[in-house]
């Protein structure tokens, strides 16, 4: 059974915590072990966070992925904010261009399995990232 | 909306965080617990964060940030009851909380931050600050 994808407006803070709540449940659901448990909804949060820092807001998204045999979770952030002129400074640790704290996209990076940006200046930027179940 | 609530005990200020808290309560509890230092000259800082299942960069960034304000203001901090999947993934996002006494829950926190604020056989005091507005 697949169940069906997930979606949360992210548009105040307070959406970041839902964002997140709902991703500690469908990895639950799917059988993902405690402490991916802890690192899927917290690399959701720092998805979300940078989608409130840097474009005021956007979406996350949530949906169960197959690749053959295995089976894992996938997390779209899409904003339409001003975009991310360097991907790859962008991602090296303590890295930042706001007032944040530097950590947001390489950690998610660090707590997932893959990820993929893709952005344009001016249209915005959509991070995907996947854990997948061992 | 409430604020997180701050108990004092004797030199001590118990911060017991009751539910996930987005950056805007993160900020405001740093602030709260800051003037609640000053206002009550407490030497020790205990925050129980048990109930906390997730934990990301910016909140762990707030609570080194509380950690070090308080100690400049001369009061030791005890983070007690980090869960284990937590700790694992600060750790991967390589945060550190440098200055702070970790323990494995609130009883071992209560022991610690009075040891270490030298009232060992405390039992006198508990008013209440409460850091709601």
């Amino acid at each position: 059974m697949v169940r069906p994808e997930i979606e949360v407006l992210i548009e105040r803070e307070e959406d970041v915590i839902v964002a997140r709540s709902k991703g500690r449940e469908l990895a639950k659901e799917m059988g993902f072990g405690v402490v991916d448990q802890a690192r899927i909804p917290t690399a959701i949060s720092e998805l979300a966070r940078n989608i409130l820092v840097h474009a005021g807001s956007g979406v996350i998204r949530i949906r169960e992925i197959e690749a053959g045999s295995r089976r894992g979770m996938e997390i779209a952030a899409e904003d339409h904010g001003p975009g991310i002129e360097d991907v790859e400074l962008a991602l090296t640790e303590g890295y930042t261009t706001s007032t944040g704290l530097g950590l947001g996209l390489p950690g998610a990076k660090r707590l997932t399995d893959e990820m993929e940006i893709r952005s344009k200046i001016g249209e915005g930027t959509v991070v995907v990232a996947r854990k997948w179940l061992r | 909306m409430a604020g997180v609530p701050i108990i004092k005990l004797g030199a001590s200020l118990i911060v017991t965080v009751q539910e996930a808290l987005h950056d805007r309560a993160a900020m405001e509890l740093q602030d709260d617990i800051t003037t609640a230092i000053e206002h009550t000259g407490a030497r020790g800082l205990l925050i129980d964060v048990s109930v906390l299942d997730v934990v990301d960069s910016f909140m762990g960034r707030m609570l080194g940030n509380i950690g070090t304000m308080a100690s400049l203001m001369g009061a030791v901090t005890v983070i007690a009851g980090i869960q284990p999947a937590v700790a694992v993934t600060l750790t991967e996002l390589g945060l550190e909380l440098r200055g702070i006494h970790t323990v494995l829950n609130v009883e071992k926190g209560l022991a610690l931050v009075q040891k270490l604020t030298g009232n060992i056989d405390e039992t006198t005091g508990s008013g209440g600050l409460d850091g709601t507005t």
